[in-house]
């Protein structure tokens, strides 16, 4: 009866070390999620994504009908194709979920970000700053003798570029609202 | 029609209105508004258990046993933590149930109030859905809806979290009613250009299987009936899930036993061998599936499901079908008339003759035994002594259950209850408790093993209090039985923890309760001891002594397919690869 050829109160070797192996190739999806906006549902849906091992890349969320009492939330996530499809199954199963959205299959869509950068130097850096802060449109909306905030909005490759400029030139601290999406066209 | 009345009361009153007679419960600081309410009305029977998992599982025996909600109400604080195991039970295995439980006073939480916690964040990952109601006016329409998403899709357990001030309190109560437009709605007709696609299938496969789960039995009896209909006129072979016995009758010709980790040789292989198969209320659960890449290699595969996340999730179909199994069925049945009631019949004719090979194995053999009683014995002359009877089966969680399921048979729908997807030791006692209330004259039966009766062994006190009958026929081999046989198998047969050490005398341990106990060792004494059992009128605790080192076959071994299955102690050398030995 001795299967994995383990002597009798040996420990020689154990059969805790061993893993499965999955490979498939892993996606990034923008899902759109829309909730009852309720107490607990923001916590329904990232509790989903902790208890059945999902990850969150981004995520928003902010009721965007007043009337209705429905808020919308934003998950950037990744995964197999199988993974995904699971996730947005698990999504639709909460109670308080109406409608869940993969803009990354469903069409052209439009993702944009917004992020708050503290660049604090002096000199040349700080008028370098400035003036990629242009080429990037990107506004300032603090200034002291020794600092700007800058306010960018755009893809998050865009503000990902923006922020890996301003780091030689004194970037101290970052904010990034997570990223908003909706589809191209007329339909909703 | 809405009428003023404390939170307390509406409780009360929702519960009526939604045809409940048994609440089973415990009460506590912050419930006794809503237990002052159930002392000054008789409609409602309250079954005052002795631990609140034992209300749960109660709950959910008395659901699985009547298809209708099984309803607890428990405190706050540790009565909501004691009920969590038997909510991720339910959840697990779909069982309707709505939970109340009481909550300090809205302007104490947060507060670490005296017996406070966080009762629907602990609950949120094992309910279908909860609430925490803080406006006495909103507790009638929460406790409607509750009712609601309980009981319809893919049932499951609810619960309600009612602060104590939202009991007191006044506010208006207006009844359910069938107007009432629920938001949460899920899809119970199937598409029906997918049923045509599978009736297609049907048509032309060589070798087919339905492979039917709990979901027939959840979608009601018009779906177990529907289910015979379809397999009478087709001949095509059909095994089940450990949740899904009953649905189609044991004793039926098509029938060919559980399949799975402990299912019978003839339906794992059937399974593996088919061309076609026809998954119905299933979810291609670990224990079933074996070794994903090498599950049933060279099958279409169709699943109906009326739970969209159950469908691609473990094994990729060909044919999925999101909708209500009975719906789904009846479609299935009118279509497939419709085209001409056509089957393959010469092909399906040759696959019969090979599962008759199969079934020549006669995989349920054990070494009998004429001085110690055998527990495939035990369960064989327990199924010929009260297969006449009006009979409900609950059962624990090891070695036992897996023997129940394969010596004993079902011939009808939610007759057998059993902890399939949690695997909750302590289930069965309190669950047979729930199923005798529902059916106070029937012989209820629980099959246990005597580690995973201790668990719940409290409930003893509820059985006696209710007068309930309930047969705790327990198969005592003084181990941990399935731990053991998996020490034996992987960990080198050191066999870390699982004695039953220093067990009570059940027979005493009975007459404390001022219960019967029966104790019996020798096989030959058996059939008079089971006769003893259904005979007394009153609790019965049956210590039946069995041999201790039995092991459970067949088996598939874990990370094995379906045709690498273990049918006795001669098979089991090496039997186990490395990659097997991580999985549960």
């Amino acid at each position: 009866m001795n299967a994995l050829h383990i002597k009798k109160g040996s420990n020689k070797h154990s059969a805790y070390n061993l893993r499965p192996n999955f490979s498939d190739q892993v996606e990034t999806h923008t899902l759109a999620v829309l909730v009852d906006n309720e107490a607990g549902v923001l916590a329904r849906v990232i509790g989903l994504f902790s208890g059945r091992g999902y990850n969150i890349e981004s995520l928003t969320v902010a009721e965007v009908d007043h009337l209705g009492h429905l808020s919308r939330i934003t998950i950037v996530t990744r995964g197999t194709p199988q993974v995904i499809e699971q996730i947005k199954a698990q999504l639709g199963r909460i109670v308080p979920v109406h409608q869940v959205h993969d803009l990354t299959v469903e069409g052209p869509s439009v993702e944009r970000e917004l992020a708050l950068l503290k660049v604090a130097s002096g000199g040349d850096k700080r008028v370098e700053a400035l003036r990629l802060a242009d080429i990037f449109r990107a506004n300032v909306v603090d200034s002291t003798l020794d600092s700007f905030v800058f306010e960018i909005t755009g893809a998050p490759d865009k503000i990902d570029a923006f922020a890996d400029l301003m780091r030689p030139l004194g970037l101290i601290e970052m904010a990034r609202t997570g990223v908003a999406a909706l589809s191209r066209g007329a339909e909703a | 029609m809405a009428r003023q009345m404390t939170g307390a009361r509406m409780v009360v009153q929702a519960l009526k209105d939604h045809g409940v007679d048994t609440v089973f419960g415990y009460p506590g600081g912050a419930v006794l508004p809503i237990y002052d309410e159930i002392f000054q009305q008789n409609d409602i029977q309250h079954i005052l258990v002795r631990h609140e998992q034992g209300a749960v599982h109660a709950a959910e025996g008395y659901a699985r046993s009547t298809g209708k909600p099984g309803v607890v109400l428990v405190t706050s604080g540790p009565g909501a933590t004691n009920a969590v195991t038997g909510l991720a039970d339910a959840l697990l295995d779909s069982i309707p149930i709505v939970v109340l439980t009481g909550q300090v006073p809205t302007f104490m939480i947060g507060s670490d109030a005296f017996q406070e916690a966080d009762t629907v964040g602990i609950t949120r990952p094992c309910t279908k859905h909860n609430w925490l109601v803080k406006d006495t006016d909103a507790l009638p329409a929460t406790l409607h809806e509750a009712f609601h998403v309980a009981t319809s899709g893919r049932p499951g357990p609810v619960l309600i979290d009612i602060p104590k001030d939202v009991q007191f309190a006044n506010g208006s109560y207006t009844p359910p009613t069938k107007a009432t437009q629920h938001r949460y709605q899920p899809q119970v007709k199937g598409d029906m250009e997918t049923i045509k696609e599978l009736v297609e299938a049907m048509e032309t496969a060589k070798k087919p299987i339905f492979y039917t789960g709990g979901g027939v039995i959840n979608s009601g009896p018009a779906a177990s009936q529907l289910l015979r209909e379809l397999v009478e006129a087709t001949g095509f072979p059909i095994t089940s899930t450990l949740m899904g016995l009953g649905a189609y009758p044991g004793s039926g010709d098509k029938w060919l036993g559980m399949l799975g980790m402990h299912g019978l040789y003839e339906a794992n292989m059937a399974m593996h061998g088919c061309d076609l198969m026809i998954n119905i209320g299933a979810r291609f659960d670990d224990r079933i599936t074996g070794r994903i890449d090498a599950f049933s290699p060279n099958s279409r595969k169709a699943h109906i499901d009326i739970d969209p996340s159950s469908i691609n999730k473990v094994i990729h179909v060909d044919i999925p079908i999101v909708g209500d199994v009975a719906h789904v069925l009846e479609d299935m049945l009118k279509v497939w008339k419709a085209r001409g009631r056509k089957t393959n019949s010469e092909a399906v004719a040759k696959w019969w003759k090979q599962i008759e090979e199969w079934r020549a194995v006669n995989c349920l053999t054990y070494k009998g035994s004429d001085s110690v009683i055998k527990p495939q014995y035990a369960l064989q002359r327990l199924q010929a002594l009260t297969k006449d009877h009006d009979r409900y089966i609950t059962t624990e969680v090891g070695q036992h259950q897996m023997w129940a399921a394969q010596y004993l048979h079902f011939e009808d729908p939610n007759r057998w209850m059993t902890s399939g997807g949690l695997g909750t030791m302590g289930y069965g006692f309190p669950a047979s408790i729930g199923v005798q209330m529902a059916h106070r004259d029937a012989l209820v039966i629980n099959v246990a093993g005597e580690a995973s009766w201790l668990m719940n062994m409290q409930e003893m006190g509820t059985a006696m209090q209710f007068n309930l009958p309930v047969k705790q026929f327990i198969l005592n081999n003084e181990r941990l039985g399935m731990v053991r046989q998996w020490q034996q198998l992987l960990h080198g047969e050191r066999y870390s923890q699982s004695w039953s050490e220093a067990l009570p005398d059940f027979v005493k341990l009975a007459e404390a309760f001022g219960a019967k106990g029966i104790i019996c060792k020798d096989p030959a004494d058996l059939d008079d001891a089971i006769m003893e059992m259904i005979n007394y009128d009153g609790p019965v605790i049956f210590d039946c002594l069995v041999e201790k080192h039995e092991n459970c076959f067949p088996m598939i071994p874990s990370g094995e397919p379906h045709n690498k299955m273990l049918l006795g102690d001669a098979s089991t050398k090496d039997a186990i690869k490395e990659g097997g030995a991580v999985l549960v």
